[in-house]
C-alpha cells in the first residue's frame, strides 16, 4: 500500500502540476499578507480564496490523475495486491501531494504572518477540506468508467458544493421565511463540507456579530468546543464515508 | 493429475450483452493450452475472470483448489501478459521492472531471459510512452516471465511483434512447458497454436465448444493442419 502511494506520489511531483499550485497559493497568501496590514482581514480573504480554490483543484486533479493512472491500477490488479491496498495506494500517495502542496501553500505564510488559533483552525479545515474533496473525486471517478464522464460528475460536485448548495438553502429560507429556521440552518450545513468549512474559519473570527441574529446563533452553537468538534467531526464524515464506498464499488469493478 | 485451475459455472455480462455463459473448463498441471475463439467469443472476459481483474456475475473460479474471489495471493503465480500492454506513461522501462520487483518484493530467482534476448536492459533509460507497440510486447512478455511463475497467461502474445521477436518468444514458451508449467495462450494465428499447443479450447459466444488435445482433434478430423482440421469440425457441427 505505502509502496504504491511512493510511486504515485513521485509521479505526481515529477509532473509539475501539483508544483505551480503551490506556487499559485503561496503567491496568494503571500501577497494578500503583503497589501493587508490587517491580519484579521488577511486571513478572512484567504479563506475565501482558499474555499474556492482548494476544493476545485483537489476534486478535478485527484479525478485526472485517477484516470490518467488507470493503466497503472489495471498492472497492479493483475500482481498479488489486494484491491482495497491498490485504492488506499492510490488515495495515500495523491492526497499527500496535494496535501503537501496545500500545507506549504498556505501553511507556511499563516504560521509565518498570522500564527494563532484561527491560522491553526484555517489550516486544519483547509486540509481536512483537501481530503473530503479527493475522496468525492475517488467516489466519482470509480463510479464512471469513462474519464469524461468522471471529470464531469466530479465538477458537478464542486458545484453543489461551492454556488448550488448556497443558493437552495436561500430559495428554502426565502420559502419559508415565516418560521424560526436559525437551528434548521446549522443542521443543513452539515450537508456541504464548504460551508462547514467556511463557518469553522470565520466564527473563529468575531465578526459574526456582523451576521445578524442567525449569526449570533451560529457563534453560540459553532463557536463553542461542541461546535468545533460536531464541525471537525463532519467534516471526517465527508472524507471517510465516500473513500469507504468508493473501496467497495472498487472491489467488485471490472477492469 | 490435479487441476490448477478450474472453472466452475462461471457467468458474465456486460449490460445486456452476455459475455460467458456457464463456462466450465479445468486445466492440469503442465502443457499449453490454445485458447480459441472468434472474436468477442470471452477469450479474454475468461482469462480477466481468472485474473480477477473481472469480477463475474456466478459461477467459481479455483486456482491450486482454492477460490480466487476477495483473495490475490495467488496471482504469485500467474505471469500475465495483457493484449494491450498499458503502462504508466512517464515511467522508464528500468523503473518498471524495479518497480514491480519492489512491489512484489522478489529479487532473487528472477528469469531474466527475455530482458536480455530483447535487449530490453539495453533501453532502460526509455520512458514507456515513446516505446512502439512491438516494444510494449516485449517489455510485457518480459515482465509475465520475470517471477519464475507456475503459470503463464499470454493473450495474444506474438499479435505485434515482428518475426524475430515472435520466434524468440515461441522459443521461450516451449523452454517453460519444458519445466513444466502450464501456459494458456490465446491467439488467431492458427499456425502458431498448431506449433505450440498440447489441447485446443473452442469458444464460440460465451460457450466452450470442445476442448481436447491438439492430436485428437486432428484425428477426428482427419486433417494435419490445425487450421484445416478446425474449418472441418466448425463446418460439420453447424
Amino acid at each position: 500500500m505505502f509502496k504504491i502511494a511512493k510511486y504515485i506520489a513521485l509521479d505526481i511531483i515529477k509532473s509539475k502540476v501539483v508544483m505551480a499550485y503551490t506556487l499559485l497559493l503561496m503567491a496568494i497568501c503571500i501577497s494578500v499578507f503583503l497589501t493587508d496590514a490587517d491580519v484579521t482581514k488577511g486571513l478572512v480573504s484567504i479563506t475565501t480564496i482558499m474555499l474556492i480554490i482548494v476544493p476545485l483543484v483537489s476534486v478535478v486533479y485527484a479525478t485526472t490523475y485517477y484516470f490518467n493512472a488507470a493503466e497503472f491500477t489495471e498492472l497492479l490488479v493483475s500482481q498479488p495486491i489486494s484491491r482495497k491496498n491498490i485504492l488506499l495506494g492510490k488515495y495515500i500517495g495523491i492526497s499527500s501531494s496535494i496535501l503537501s502542496a496545500f500545507l506549504i501553500g498556505v501553511g507556511v505564510p499563516v504560521l509565518l504572518f498570522a500564527f494563532g488559533s484561527t491560522g491553526i483552525i484555517l489550516i486544519l479545515t483547509g486540509s481536512l477540506l483537501t481530503l473530503c474533496f479527493i475522496s468525492l473525486a475517488f467516489l466519482a471517478s470509480v463510479a464512471m468508467r469513462d474519464k469524461a464522464k468522471g471529470i464531469g460528475l466530479a465538477l458537478m460536485i464542486w458545484f453543489y458544493c461551492s454556488i448550488i448548495f448556497d443558493g437552495l438553502v436561500l430559495v428554502f429560507l426565502y420559502a419559508l421565511s415565516d418560521y424560526p429556521l436559525e437551528k434548521v440552518l446549522i443542521a443543513i450545513t452539515a450537508f456541504n463540507p464548504i460551508d462547514l468549512a467556511r463557518i469553522l474559519v470565520l466564527l473563529q473570527l468575531d465578526i459574526a456579530a456582523l451576521m445578524g441574529y442567525t449569526g449570533a446563533l451560529f457563534q453560540d452553537f459553532f463557536g463553542s468546543g461542541f461546535g468545533i468538534v460536531f464541525s471537525f467531526g463532519l467534516l471526517m464524515v465527508w472524507f471517510v464515508v465516500p473513500l469507504i464506498i468508493s473501496l467497495r464499488v472498487f472491489r467488485k469493478k471490472d477492469l | 493429475m490435479e487441476n490448477i485451475i478450474e472453472v466452475k459455472q462461471l457467468k458474465k455480462s456486460f449490460g445486456k450483452l452476455q459475455v460467458l455463459k456457464e463456462v466450465n473448463c479445468s486445466f492440469g498441471q503442465g502443457g499449453i493450452v490454445g485458447i480459441l475463439g472468434p472474436n468477442a467469443s470471452g477469450k479474454t472476459t475468461l482469462i480477466k475472470s481468472i485474473l480477477g481483474m473481472v469480477i463475474p456475475d456466478a459461477g467459481e473460479v479455483y486456482f491450486g483448489g482454492k477460490p480466487v474471489a476477495r483473495s490475490f495471493d495467488y496471482k504469485k503465480q500467474i505471469g500475465y501478459m495483457p493484449q494491450i500492454g498499458r503502462y504508466p506513461d512517464n515511467m522508464k522501462i528500468g523503473e518498471l521492472f524495479k518497480m514491480m520487483k519492489d512491489l512484489r518484493n522478489v529479487h532473487d530467482n528472477l528469469d531474466t531471459d527475455l530482458i536480455s534476448a530483447y535487449g530490453l536492459d539495453a533501453m532502460y533509460d526509455k520512458a514507456m510512452r515513446t516505446l512502439s507497440g512491438g516494444t510494449r510486447q516485449k517489455v510485457s512478455a518480459a515482465l509475465a516471465c520475470l517471477f519464475n511463475p507456475k503459470v503463464l497467461i499470454l493473450d495474444e502474445p506474438t499479435a505485434g511483434l515482428d518475426p524475430l521477436a515472435a520466434e524468440i518468444l515461441k522459443d521461450k514458451i516451449h523452454a517453460e512447458k519444458a519445466k513444466g508449467k502450464l501456459i494458456l495462450i490465446t491467439s488467431h494465428i492458427l499456425t502458431e497454436v498448431d506449433e505450440l499447443a498440447d489441447d485446443i479450447m473452442y469458444l464460440f459466444e460465451g460457450n466452450i465448444k470442445f476442448h481436447k488435445p491438439l492430436s485428437a482433434l486432428k484425428a477426428e478430423a482427419g486433417e494435419q493442419k490445425l487450421g484445416k482440421a478446425l474449418t472441418k469440425i466448425l463446418t460439420q457441427n453447424v
